[in-house]
């Protein structure tokens, strides 16, 4: 069974002239367990696809599946249960008046838990924070500690699927290496499916398995890292992103 | 005097509750007529470190120096109105989102022209011709049309070549580059920092190249200042980079992922207390 399945998928914002195609047929599939990168410019729909999946973007069309169970219009709770996002920064993503006390005990009710204290002490220790951490609140968390936080957050339904908005990009590279050996490390734990979206092309290597390369909303060429690894492209804007690094 | 800047004894303090924070602490460096990369994570001081050389420490910020020349010529005794005339004619400063640089509700074209009759005595239509021709050489193609548009109608990696032409065509002796490519994608990247680069070159300027990224600074600078927690730790040649001898400098190397040597684990870096007490190297030529 493929962790994710997309089969055409158009996503677009407005209508009529004022609609734009942020996505145009894009296919891939992840199996369960897999790990698989989308790369592109700014403005070539990587993001959107993981807010289509996540039912974020309201407008799309074609089929996706999560572990072998279509999506519809809406998602309900148990879709929430198995996928997660995580997103870029840091800085936003956490409420600036909530303890990480607070957005994970919120979480944790949410999803219908009912050893939240226990819970929260084995998810701080799982992410490398330690309890010490548990009523701090993100001011007082670095931007490293607080994507942990975030990660935290997004591990506590106990899901299959992680999404990954760019986890990275507003860290420094030591921060940066610290938190991608602990999404390896999630990842080796749980048996996890991570669906990650970057610009940087040597981070989608480390974690990834498989690439897809987006442009103008479409997938210009989809490839293993080896073949990367080895320049084995078909693609001239491939091989131009490869260049640049 | 062949240094285009030399700065002794640098600070940059802020009074805070918890007492006083050292953004930067005692650095000396100078500028000939090179390309100085200054390369460290956030919260290392070197963007201070930037605004510092044009003395645009904002209050509460203190910024106090033992010398602070420009060709010589003594910096810190000049009064605000006297660093006008320094601020974008002599030393200018690229900054890293040309979103908010640039004034939203004004033509770029016009804003070019702007930062050229405030630096030199031309007329308008000179001013507008040499802003095109500058527009021309930050390879712009279609330069008449895009003189005529709004910062809103310009993508990021035009935007920041337009800041370019903009901080170019008082022709300064000095341009300090803060981040100035972290907001764009990595294909634009090298397309604005060879248009930069190319510039800096053929007008004998100095070029301060303010980034967190070790490998694109030593692809694009002669020298390299390595900072941490507000002082100097390490200073090389650029294409000596990995023959770094401090543990911090190689950390940072080793704690970047790379596609062509995969690892399972990335190396972690290990900050030593003790570097935060160490002298700070000196980067004085």
């Amino acid at each position: 069974m493929n962790g994710i399945d997309l089969q055409d998928l158009n996503v677009w914002f407005g209508d009529y002239e004022e609609r734009v195609d942020a996505v145009k047929s894009a296919t891939f599939s992840v199996p369960e367990g897999g790990s698989f990168g989308l790369v592109g410019e700014s403005g070539s729909g990587k993001s959107t696809i993981l807010r289509a999946i996540t039912g974020l973007a309201s407008d799309w069309s074609g089929r996706m599946d999560v572990l072998g169970k279509p999506l519809g219009k809406t998602r309900d709770r148990q879709f929430y249960r198995q996928v997660q996002m995580v997103f870029q920064d840091p800085y936003a993503s956490l409420h600036p008046r909530h303890s990480v006390d607070a957005v994970l005990s919120e979480t944790l009710q949410l999803h219908g838990f009912s050893d939240v204290d226990a819970r929260i002490s084995k998810l701080l220790d799982d992410v490398g924070l330690g309890s010490t951490f548990r009523f701090r609140y993100p001011h007082q968390l670095s931007g490293g500690q607080r994507q942990r936080v975030a990660i935290a957050r997004s591990l506590a339904a106990e899901p299959a699927i992680l999404l990954l908005d760019e986890p990275t990009s507003a860290l420094d590279v030591s921060v940066q290496a610290e938190i991608l050996n602990l999404l390896t490390d999630l990842r080796a734990e749980r048996n996890l499916t991570y669906l990650m979206v970057s610009h940087d092309l040597a981070v989608v290597g480390h974690i990834c398995d498989h690439i897809a390369v987006m442009q103008h909303g479409e997938i210009v060429e989809t490839l293993s890292v080896e073949d990367m690894r080895a320049r084995k492209v078909k693609n001239a804007y491939t091989e131009h992103l490869l260049a640049s690094i | 005097m062949s240094n285009l800047l030399d700065i002794e004894n640098l600070w940059v303090r802020f009074n805070t509750r918890n007492g006083v924070f050292d953004a930067v602490r005692g650095i000396s460096f100078s500028l000939g007529q090179e390309r100085l990369g200054i390369v460290g994570e956030s919260g290392s001081g070197k963007s201070m470190t930037g605004r510092a050389i044009l003395k645009l420490v904002r209050k509460p910020g203190m910024m106090t120096a033992d010398r602070l020349d420009l060709e010589g010529q003594d910096l810190l005794g000049k009064s605000e109105s006297q660093m006008r005339d320094v601020r974008g004619h002599r030393i200018s400063m690229i900054m890293q989102d040309p979103k908010f640089s640039l004034n939203p509700v004004m033509r770029v074209g016009k804003q070019i022209a702007e930062a050229l009759r405030l630096h030199a005595d031309v007329s308008k239509a000179e001013a507008r011709k040499r802003s095109i021709e500058m527009l021309q050489a930050v390879s712009i193609r279609d330069p008449e049309r895009v003189y005529r548009m709004h910062p809103h109608e310009v993508s990021g990696g035009m935007g920041q070549r337009i800041m370019i032409a903009m901080m170019m065509i008082p022709n300064p002796k000095i341009l300090i580059a803060d981040e100035p490519t972290s907001a764009l994608d990595v294909s634009v990247q090298m397309q604005v920092l060879e248009i930069m680069d190319k510039l800096v070159r053929e007008r004998g300027m100095g070029l301060i190249f303010i980034s967190h990224d070790l490998n694109l600074v030593s692809n694009f600078c002669d020298r390299v200042l390595i900072m941490y927690c507000g002082r100097i730790v390490e200073t090389l040649k650029a294409d000596k980079l990995h023959e770094a001898k401090h543990p911090y400098t190689r950390g940072l190397l080793n704690s970047l992922p790379r596609l062509e040597q995969p690892q399972d684990r990335l190396e972690v870096l290990v900050r030593d207390p003790a570097w935060r007490d160490e002298p700070s190297v000196s980067g004085l030529l």
